[in-house]
C-alpha cells in the first residue's frame, strides 16, 4: 500500500517543483596561439526552484566559466541554457531582455577585485537599482540602499565608505548586497568564501541560507571546499576539465562516493575530527596533477590520475550512467 | 625532554607607518625541540609570517622594529647575529617554504640555475664544489621530492612548471640546504586539493627520513592535525593556546580556538557554527589587555586591563586567557 503512494508523491514534487535552469550539453571553448582550449566540454545538469546546486573542481575545471556563461559574461560555443522552463538566455547577452538579467545575478570570487576601488558603498549598491529602475527617484532608492545594508547587517555609516576602508568579509557583504538588490532568483556563488578566513566564512554561509529561505534563492555554489559543500549544497556536481564526473544528492554523495576522482577528492580533505576521518576513503593515494586543458588526453580525461585504470579508459570518453535515482557518474567502472 | 632548538621569548615586531606604529607582534613565545612537528594556526592577519621572518631576520628594518624579545637558536640569538653568523644559519640550519611558490622562484632564471645556486651557498664541506657535482646534487635532490624527468625540470623557467611542481622545487631547495629547521609557511594553500595533500604527505616523509623540525604555518586547522605533534593558536600578534595536537582538537580552551574549531565545516554534515562576530583588531590601536576581549562573549573586567599569561591546565595543555587563571593554580608567566 505505501508503494503508490510513494510514487504519488515523486509526481507531486515533479509537477510543482520546476526547474528553475536546465544546461543542455553546454560548452565554452576558447581559441588561444597554443591551441583550443576546451573549458566547458559538453555539461547537462539542472537547477530546481529553491535548491542550491554545488559544482566542485580543481583549478582549472571550468567551474567559474559555466558561471560566467549563465550570466551572459560568455557565449557558449555550443548548447543550450533555458531558464524558468521556457526561456532561453544561450544568445547573446545583449540580446537578453533587461527583465531577466535582473534575474540571475552573481558574487565572484575575490570582494577586492569585484567592487570598484572609486565608488562609495552607497555607488555601488545603487547602481543595479539604476540600472533596473528600482527606486522611483533618488530619495527611494537611497532607502533601498539602506534597506540592502540592514539586511547584510552592516552599519549605517558605511553608505559614504570606499571599499578599501573595510575588511574582506565586509566587502563580500557589498556584494552579495549588490547582487540581491534586483531581487533575483538565481543567485551565482562563484567561490564566494575561498578568499575569507574560517570564522567570517561560517557567518556569511549562514547569512546566505538564511536569505535562500527569505526570499527563496536558488543558488549556484561553486567551491573547491567539499566540507563547506557538504553543509550548503543539497546536490553537489563534480567537474574534472570541462566534464562533468559524478552528480548525486549531497547526503548520498559523500556516503557512496562512486567516481575514482571524487574517491581522490574526497581522501585528500584535511579534517578536524575522527568521525570526519571515518567517512574519507582509505584506499586512494592522490597521484599526479591535472593535465593542460589545451592538450585533454584521449579517452577519460582522468585516466593518468586514476587508480583503477582498464585498457578501455584510454580509448573511450565514458558516457554519463545512472545509478541509483538521481545519482550519474561518469565512468568506466560502472557502465555495463 | 629534548633541548629546545629554536626559543622565541617575548618577541614584540613593530612597523613604523604613516599613521602611527602598528605594534604587531606583542610578545610572543613560541618553543621548538629539535625533532618536533610544530603547527601555528592563526587567522590571517594574525602574525604568523610576521614571526617566522623574524627568525629567519628576512624583515626589512626600516620599517620594521624589534623593540623586545629574542629569538634563540641553540642558545644563541639570531637578533643579535652578525652578517656572517647569520648567513652561517641560513645556509646550512634554518630554511623556509613559502607560501606562493610563483613569487618563490625568479622568472628569468630557470629552475637549474636556481636549485644549483643553492646548493653551490650551501656547500656543508667547506670545500668548492666542481661543477658536475653540483649538477649530480640538484637532480638529486629533485629525485627526492619526486619530480619525474629531473634533467628537463633543470632546463625549465618556472613559468613551464604546473604550480604543484614549482612548490616541489621550493621544497627540494629547502632540503638542499637544510638542516635542521624547516619552516613551511602555508605551503599548500595556493595548490589544489589533491596536490596540497601530495605536497604535505612528501614534505612530512622527508622531514622524517633527514630528522629535521618542522614548524608549519597554516590557517586551516585540518591540514594541521595529521602533520604536527603541538598546536600554537596565535591571536593578533600573540600565542593564545598551546597543547598537543590530539588534545587541542578534542577540548579546545580558549574561546577563540573554540569559535575557530566551530566554524569548521564538516564533511559530516550538520550546519556550520556561528562564526566570531567582529575582526582582527587595528594594530595601531590594538585593544588594552587581552587582544580578543572585544570579540569574546565570556570577556570579564580583568581581560580589559591585563594581558592573561600562559596558564598550565594540563601536562601538554596551556592557554592564555583568565577563565583559567584558577585552573590548577600553576601560572607560569613567560
Amino acid at each position: 500500500m505505501r508503494l503508490p503512494v510513494f510514487y504519488f508523491r515523486i509526481l507531486v514534487v515533479i509537477a510543482l517543483t520546476n526547474n528553475i535552469l536546465l544546461v543542455d550539453q553546454l560548452k565554452k571553448h576558447f581559441f588561444t596561439y597554443q591551441g583550443i582550449v576546451k573549458a566547458v566540454d559538453g555539461i547537462n545538469f539542472f537547477i530546481k526552484e529553491g535548491e542550491t546546486f554545488g559544482l566542485v573542481g580543481e583549478s582549472g575545471s571550468g567551474k567559474s566559466t559555466v558561471a560566467y556563461t549563465v550570466v551572459g559574461m560568455y557565449r557558449p560555443t555550443k548548447g543550450k541554457i533555458i531558464y524558468q522552463g521556457d526561456k532561453d538566455i544561450s544568445q547573446d547577452s545583449r540580446k537578453r531582455p533587461l527583465a531577466l538579467k535582473k534575474e540571475i545575478q552573481i558574487v565572484f570570487q575575490d570582494p577586492g577585485t569585484s567592487l570598484n576601488p572609486s565608488m562609495t558603498i552607497k555607488d555601488i549598491l545603487e547602481l543595479p537599482l539604476k540600472v533596473h529602475n528600482i527606486g522611483k527617484n533618488h530619495e527611494g532608492r537611497i532607502n533601498k540602499v539602506k534597506e540592502l545594508l540592514e539586511m547584510v547587517q552592516l552599519p549605517m555609516s558605511y553608505i559614504y565608505k570606499y571599499p578599501s576602508m573595510i575588511g574582506g568579509g565586509e566587502k563580500q557583504m557589498v556584494a552579495i548586497a549588490r547582487a540581491l538588490a534586483t531581487n533575483p532568483s538565481l543567485v551565482l556563488l562563484d567561490e564566494p568564501t575561498s578568499a575569507l578566513d574560517v570564522s567570517v566564512q561560517a557567518k556569511l554561509i549562514n547569512m546566505l541560507i538564511q536569505f535562500q529561505k527569505e526570499f527563496n534563492l536558488s543558488y549556484l555554489f561553486i567551491t573547491h571546499d567539499l566540507s563547506l559543500m557538504r553543509n550548503v549544497a543539497s546536490r553537489v556536481a563534480i567537474m574534472y576539465l570541462g566534464k562533468l564526473c559524478e552528480i548525486a544528492p549531497s547526503s548520498e554523495f559523500f556516503k557512496n562516493p562512486l567516481h575514482p576522482y571524487t574517491q581522490m577528492l574526497l581522501s585528500s580533505i584535511p579534517v578536524i575530527s575522527d568521525e570526519e576521518e571515518a567517512l574519507k576513503p582509505k584506499k586512494i593515494i592522490s597521484t599526479g596533477e591535472i593535465p593542460s586543458p589545451v592538450n585533454i588526453p584521449p579517452g577519460c580525461s582522468f585516466h593518468f590520475r586514476c587508480p583503477k585504470k582498464m585498457d578501455i579508459c584510454s580509448r573511450e570518453d565514458p558516457i554519463i550512467t545512472e545509478i541509483n535515482e538521481g545519482h550519474t557518474v561518469r565512468c568506466h567502472l560502472y557502465t555495463k | 625532554m629534548s633541548k629546545p632548538l629554536l626559543e622565541i621569548k617575548n618577541l614584540h615586531v613593530w612597523f613604523k607607518v604613516f599613521g602611527g606604529i602598528l605594534k604587531v607582534l606583542d610578545g610572543v613565545n613560541f618553543t621548538v625541540r629539535s625533532g618536533e612537528k610544530v603547527g601555528l594556526v592563526g587567522e590571517a592577519g594574525c602574525g604568523k609570517t610576521t614571526t617566522m621572518k623574524a627568525i629567519m631576520r628576512l624583515l626589512s628594518m626600516p620599517p620594521a622594529i624589534i623593540p623586545k624579545g629574542e629569538i634563540l637558536f641553540k642558545g644563541k640569538d639570531i637578533l643579535r647575529m652578525n652578517q656572517a653568523e647569520l648567513q652561517q644559519i641560513r645556509k646550512e640550519k634554518i630554511s623556509m617554504i613559502f607560501q606562493d611558490p610563483t613569487a618563490a622562484l625568479n622568472p628569468v632564471f630557470t629552475i637549474g640555475t636556481q636549485i644549483q645556486d643553492a646548493v653551490r651557498f650551501s656547500e656543508r664541506s667547506g670545500r668548492k664544489m666542481k661543477k658536475d657535482e653540483i649538477k649530480a646534487r640538484a637532480i638529486q635532490v629533485l629525485k627526492e621530492v619526486s619530480l619525474p624527468d629531473q634533467e628537463r625540470v633543470l632546463q625549465n623557467y618556472p613559468i613551464q612548471l604546473s604550480g604543484g611542481m614549482r612548490q616541489r622545487v621550493c621544497i627540494s631547495m629547502a632540503l638542499v640546504s637544510a638542516s635542521e629547521l624547516i619552516i613551511g609557511d602555508e605551503p599548500g594553500t595556493s595548490l589544489d586539493v589533491t596536490i596540497k595533500d601530495q605536497i604535505l604527505k612528501l614534505l612530512k616523509e622527508l622531514a622524517k627520513k633527514h630528522d629535521t623540525s618542522i614548524i608549519l604555518i597554516s590557517h586551516a586547522l585540518g591540514t594541521v592535525k595529521n602533520m604536527t605533534d603541538k598546536v600554537y593558536v596565535m591571536y593578533a600578534g600573540a600565542m593564545v593556546e598551546l597543547a598537543k595536537t590530539k588534545e587541542l582538537f578534542a577540548h579546545p580552551l580558549h574561546p577563540y580556538s573554540q569559535g575557530l574549531l566551530a566554524a569548521i565545516p564538516r564533511l559530516t554534515g550538520g550546519g556550520i557554527g556561528e562564526g566570531i562576530d567582529g575582526h582582527i583588531p587595528e594594530y595601531i590601536n590594538p585593544p588594552k589587555g587581552c587582544r580578543f576581549h572585544p570579540r569574546c562573549k565570556q570577556a570579564m573586567p580583568i581581560c580589559k586591563d591585563k594581558k592573561p599569561p600562559f596558564f598550565k591546565v594540563s601536562e601538554n595543555h596551556e592557554v592564555a586567557c583568565f577563565l583559567f587563571q584558577n585552573f590548577g593554580g600553576d601560572c607560569i608567566d613567560k
